[in-house]
């Protein structure tokens, strides 16, 4: 089959190419990171990040053939019609809005920069019991769907808001991580939080567009984060 | 966090819930108006001049006219923080936006005032 791979190393091009491959899967449903592997037999100055290979870790987060996903849990066949069977190339490009440290590696410290700014850890000034802080079952179940993220960037890199502001809006992954604690019965920061995101940039440049929704390989919703947080701020505005 | 920029409102918050509440106010005078234009096709100048003329309709107009043009200038305003930005346009972004900004300001003031007048200029 074809792959074609995102190639741009700083210190040798000049701008960016797409590099062909020819690579024999031998008609196999493989993984685009499996596919990776063969390229990188052939080729290995081409550089990728990856680590666990079973979506647990979120090193491998890149666009394939147009639509953000993880390499490792991605098989040919989910790709798009025709990949598998050789009829169409495998397209291989870096997260979209980051800059290129290297062919499919990005740099995330902009992404890690809005994470930060959400103050992702519990916050309880009480004194802390003897063994741990307990909560409810029901309470528990608030955080299902929040506390799974992987910080891929899957989502983040496929926002057209986070692309044009990446330093003043936060993004899907950070806002789903506020909620995360926001929703949390043993956090005492809400006020705080909330205070911090009430400008029209954090959190109100969501559009709802939803791609996050659409990419978010551990199947999460941030858009419905956002819309929750956005409750909060009105019920607190009035 | 991000401080020290509001397009209209106190913040966020607000400027949010005006864009709705705009949108709801437009929503329904469109949906009004087209009620009136199919109860009274056929129409003439006077019948039609009568109608935009009475009091009612001369404050659901002022009505319209303030939340068009707060809406357009809070939509307009994200537009220009999207794509006029120095990730767009480099060093020149900031006075190039305030530019443009300074039009549609303009621009929607003019619209105002002139839409005013006539509603309430009794011509
Ligand atoms: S729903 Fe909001 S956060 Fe998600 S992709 Fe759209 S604008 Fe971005
Ligand atoms: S929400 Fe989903 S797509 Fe976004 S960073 Fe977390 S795991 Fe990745
Ligand atoms: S390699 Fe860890 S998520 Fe794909």
């Amino acid at each position: 089959m074809k792959v074609s791979i995102y190639r741009y190393n700083p210190e040798l091009d000049n701008e960016p190419y797409m590099k062909e491959y020819d690579i024999d899967t031998q008609g196999k449903d493989l993984m685009v990171l499996d596919v990776l592997a063969l390229v990188k037999e052939q080729d290995p100055s081409m550089g990728y990040r990856r680590s666990c290979r079973e979506g647990v870790c979120g090193s491998d987060g890149m666009n394939i053939n147009g639509k953000n996903g993880l390499a490792c849990i991605t098989p040919l066949s989910e790709v798009a019609p025709g990949v598998l069977e050789g009829r169409k190339p495998l397209i291989l490009r870096p997260l979209p809005g980051l800059p290129v440290i290297r062919d499919l590696v990005v740099d995330m410290t902009m992404f890690y920069n809005q994470y930060e700014k959400v103050q992702p850890f519990l916050q309880n000034n009480t004194p802390a019991p003897a063994i741990e802080r307990l909560q409810s079952p029901e309470d528990r179940a608030k955080l299902d769907g929040l506390y799974e993220c992987i910080l891929c960037a899957c989502c983040s890199t496929s926002c057209p808001s986070f692309w044009w502001n990446p330093e003043k809006f936060l993004g899907p992954a950070a806002l789903l991580q506020s909620y995360r604690f926001l929703a949390d019965s043993r956090d005492q920061a809400t006020e705080d939080r909330l205070g911090n995101l009430d400008d029209p940039f954090s959190l109100f440049r969501c559009h709802g567009i939803m791609n996050c929704v659409s990419v978010c390989p551990k199947g999460l919703n941030p858009t419905r984060a956002i819309g929750h947080i956005r409750s909060m701020l009105l019920e607190r505005a009035v | 966090m991000v401080t020290s920029v509001t397009s209209f409102g106190k913040n966020g918050v607000s400027d949010w819930l005006i864009q709705r509440v705009t949108a709801v106010i437009i929503g329904v005078y469109f949906v009004g108006l087209m009620g009136w234009l199919m109860a009274n096709s056929g129409f003439d100048y006077a019948t039609w001049k009568g109608f935009m003329g009475s009091l009612p309709m001369q404050i659901a107009n002022t009505l319209m006219m303030f939340s068009v043009a707060a809406h357009t200038w809070i939509g307009l305003w994200g537009v220009t923080t999207d794509y006029l930005t120095s990730l767009q346009l480099g060093g020149s972004a900031t006075g190039i936006r305030l530019l443009v900004q300074a039009v549609i300001i303009l621009l929607t003031l003019v619209y105002l005032l002139w839409g005013l007048v006539m509603i309430w200029g009794g011509a």
